[in-house]
């Protein structure tokens, strides 16, 4: 196999990490709303993601650095050609990110609120943009000849790929909520479970209803067979089928693991059916790009993948301990010093942000 | 649709401007402010002192409320590469993709993950483990920010790349990462990093003393403070003017400009402030106080050095790019905008110094809590070194100008053909708006966390009293 497509496979693998583990954390914030009934509730649901948040997001972070560096070419026609859509997803990760220090750094209640939301509808937002992004690359932009997208904004919306975002927004909140039913005890977890059955079964219909598609998209757009996209695409309608039977038998651990492999095996369909392109153009076959065409050359794979063999066991290994070293449930009745350490100061008014 | 008449390309190069300097407020306070922390908890592991336990929560808070923020941007200025500059992006990304790909795999995920573990794990850890992880957490970020200057040092003098059908391609990473432009740079940015750390951690001490706060508490750490920021300034001065005898060699253009200089000299004085003199058709200035050979020795290390000329410069770029760009394509960048940011980045820079001399002297003398006079001025000084890192930027990177890569891509030929002018005004006040409401509430948080009192915030809990959510 040659780099380029070691290179493909390994992009497809940090953006499957992404929606496993981000995908829980998209989940709980977007559930931070509804599931949690007074501020304790809040700090424990946050708690649940609080110590692995920042490392998650991480996995994007070299999703688009590999980009850059193993495919130059895509990662320039992608992130130009998705300019409005990576502004809005932008604006909703910066909103999210800064909610988790900052919400429990002042007690008026505006003030919690403005943070609460901002973790809901960054986690919601960022969620749908990706799905219906990534179902782009696939279903096809307008993409001329020099390799440049030439459209509008409104070009990446169409059912297919607002379905997509529909499936991912659906399918985190799903996966968020079963991470809540093994991370978290007390009423909060028999909500998260009820919460889990409550959204099951549209997150099974609606994703299967996508991947399917998938697969007709990916014979139909982009001149694939129907094996093997149907693989992982079969395998995630399985993987969604069996967390509906696991939530409705509270099996808690299990269905965990159902709901993070149809995250997985979700991103796994639309990269085995973007191959051997990475890029679908909708205006002429031909402008597509392609893993050959848009690599970097040798000595840069080379590099990056000696780089790559030795931190990511490394990554995996210290990201595990994390997880071991905060496998304990969150009970919500940990003592929490921002709300027993007596204030010095009378709360001021906190200035109002958009 | 174009505002002001700025073309795509300036709206682009603002907009890249804009938001790199505004994460670069954040990044040498966690750079400084990280290892500060580190050692505060080092100090309470090893003496046990409940003291440094206390400054290590008050610090490490003021730490998560900015590193939150960086972090955030940052991931703009990944992006915007792409979003903004796809021609660059396609010519550069086989060289500079690497550096970035290396930072989140070696670094960042190093950085995010054990902070994490340092928040959440004062009990779950074992004392020793968990001072372990700030380190670690700390090592991240300075790797990052030696592959991130690493990336851009590639801008500022390309090496270790060859072209191949109009693409750079990495020859040598060995030599990309060792280039004596990214070891000054990083050093000389981890200096300007440390002074901002230490110099905000002595003004929130200095503060907390004019206003007759918790004095015990808080000179230890002003004395933690000033072991780092007197030298961290003072070196960072000489190091700076190091660094321009490098640029002088490699980027003579920026040399120039910075100081104005139109004509190949020797024993070139150095203008501390003029009037005029700042376009090629009006390149005397009509007041001007000079240091006679200062420039010579800042530029060349010596009396009667030579430096050339902003017109001789362009007159040998414009014979080597012709066939290229034509005779009459001009290589001066923004003369009077670079001249001003390199006085900007000096003078903040020497008064951050003073400043810590003064703190050292009076702090030896044991008269510091008594200097109101000086108290205050270091609360208004912590915030010097930040003005000083953003025309420190200003200059590096409008003194590449016209070129995006030296001497090999032009920045109004790099951007991106598929982004529209309207598209970028859009983002352009999407960050605005949005950057100035977290800096204000960056601000806020702050002030209100800087000035709390630790006597009586957080009294029995202990290690239990961390900073959470």
């Amino acid at each position: 196999m040659d780099l380029q497509n070691v290179w493909f496979v390994l992009i497809a693998v940090l953006w499957s990490g992404y929606f496993l583990l981000e995908g829980f954390d998209f989940g709980v914030g977007m559930l931070l709303p509804f599931l949690a009934r007074d501020e304790r509730e809040r700090s424990q649901m946050l708690r649940t993601i609080g110590p692995v948040w920042d490392g998650n997001e991480v996995w994007l972070v070299t999703a688009a650095g590999a980009t850059f560096a193993a495919f130059p070419a895509w990662y320039a026609t992608m992130f130009s050609g998705f300019y409005l859509a990576l502004l809005l997803v932008l604006f909703f990760l910066i909103i999210r990110v800064v909610s988790f220090e900052w919400r429990s750094k002042a007690e008026s209640r505006r003030w919690r609120t403005i943070w609460l939301w901002a973790n809901a509808v960054g986690s919601f937002g960022a969620s749908l943009i990706w799905g219906v992004g990534l179902a782009n690359l696939l279903y096809g932009v307008p993409i001329n000849s020099s390799g440049d997208f030439a459209g509008s904004f409104w070009d990446i919306f169409s059912v297919y790929t607002v379905l997509g975002g529909v499936t991912i927004v659906l399918l985190f909140a799903f996966h968020g909520a079963t991470y809540l039913t093994i991370r978290t005890a007390g009423p909060l977890c028999e909500r998260a479970a009820a919460t889990a059955r409550t959204l099951s079964v549209a997150a099974a219909v609606v994703g299967s209803v996508f991947l399917a598609w998938t697969v007709d998209v990916a014979t139909d757009k982009n001149e694939k067979d129907v094996f093997p996209p149907v693989l992982p695409a079969a395998l995630g309608i399985a993987a969604l089928v069996l967390a509906v039977v696991l939530v409705y038998r509270r099996r808690s651990g299990l269905a965990f693991a159902a709901t993070a492999a149809a995250a997985v095996l979700w991103t796994a369909t639309i990269f085995t059916s973007l191959y051997p392109r990475v890029m679908v153009s909708s205006t002429g076959f031909s402008n597509s790009l392609t893993v050959d065409g848009a690599a970097s050359a040798h000595y840069t794979l080379v590099v990056m993948s000696v780089v790559a063999l030795i931190f990511l066991p490394l990554i995996l290994l210290y990201q595990g301990w994390t997880y071991y070293v905060f496998r304990a449930r969150v009970t919500g009745g940990e003592p929490d010093p921002e709300e027993s350490a007596p204030e010095p100061a009378p709360p001021e008014a906190p200035p109002t942000v958009a | 649709m174009v505002p002001l008449g700025l073309t795509t390309v300036q709206l682009a190069r603002v907009q890249f401007a804009t938001t790199s300097l505004y994460h670069f407020l954040f990044v040498p306070l966690t750079l400084g402010l990280g290892p500060l922390v580190a050692v505060m908890q080092t100090k309470w592991h090893r003496s046990g002192d409940e003291r440094w336990l206390r400054l290590t929560h008050f610090f490490g808070t003021l730490f998560l409320i900015n590193f939150a923020i960086g972090v955030a941007t940052g991931l703009v200025q990944e992006f915007e590469f792409g979003m903004n500059w796809s021609i660059y992006s396609k010519f550069v990304g086989n060289v500079f993709g690497a550096p970035l790909a290396m930072e989140s795999l070696a670094a960042f995920f190093l950085e995010s993950t054990f902070l994490g573990l340092w928040i959440f794990g004062w009990n779950r850890l074992s004392p020793r483990v968990h001072l372990a992880t700030i380190w670690i957490a700390v090592a991240g970020t300075w790797l990052s920010g030696y592959f991130i200057l690493a990336a851009n040092s590639f801008m500022q003098d390309p090496q270790g790349y060859k072209i191949v059908n109009g693409e750079a391609q990495l020859t040598s990473i060995w030599q990309l990462l060792t280039t004596k432009w990214t070891l000054f740079a990083f050093t000389h940015t981890m200096l300007a990093g440390l002074t901002a750390g230490s110099a905000v951690v002595f003004g929130v001490c200095c503060w907390h003393f004019a206003r007759r706060g918790n004095i015990e508490l808080f000179r230890p750490a002003a004395k933690l403070a000033l072991i780092v920021l007197v030298p961290a300034s003072l070196l960072n001065l000489g190091f700076g003017s190091e660094f321009g005898v490098l640029v002088t060699d490699l980027q003579p253009m920026k040399i120039a400009a910075s100081e104005a200089q139109w004509q190949t000299c020797t024993h070139c004085p150095f203008s501390l402030f003029q009037i005029g003199g700042f376009s090629a058709s009006d390149p005397t200035p009509s007041f001007v106080i000079n240091i006679p050979d200062g420039l010579s020795i800042l530029a060349t290390n010596s009396l009667g050095g030579e430096v050339q000329g902003l017109n001789e410069v362009n007159q040998s770029e414009q014979k080597q790019f012709a066939r290229q760009f034509g005779r009459n394509q001009s290589y001066l960048p923004p003369v009077e905008a670079i001249y001003w940011s390199m006085r900007g980045m000096a003078y903040a820079g020497s008064l951050v110094a003073l400043i810590a001399v003064l703190g050292a002297i009076f702090y030896r003398r044991r008269k510091l809590e008594q200097r109101r006079w000086f108290l205050w001025l270091a609360v208004a000084g912590s915030f010097l070194p930040f003005v000083a890192t953003t025309f420190g930027w200003l200059l590096t990177e409008l003194g590449r100008q016209p070129w995006i890569v030296q001497g090999l891509l032009l920045t109004n030929r790099a951007n991106s053909p598929a982004v529209s002018t309207a598209w970028i005004v859009t983002s352009l006040v999407v960050f605005i708006a949005l950057y100035l409401a977290l800096l204000v509430v960056d601000i806020w948080l702050m002030r209100r966390y800087a000035g709390r009192d630790p006597r009586t915030a957080e009294p029995e809990h202990g290690p239990e009293a961390v900073p959470s959510y």
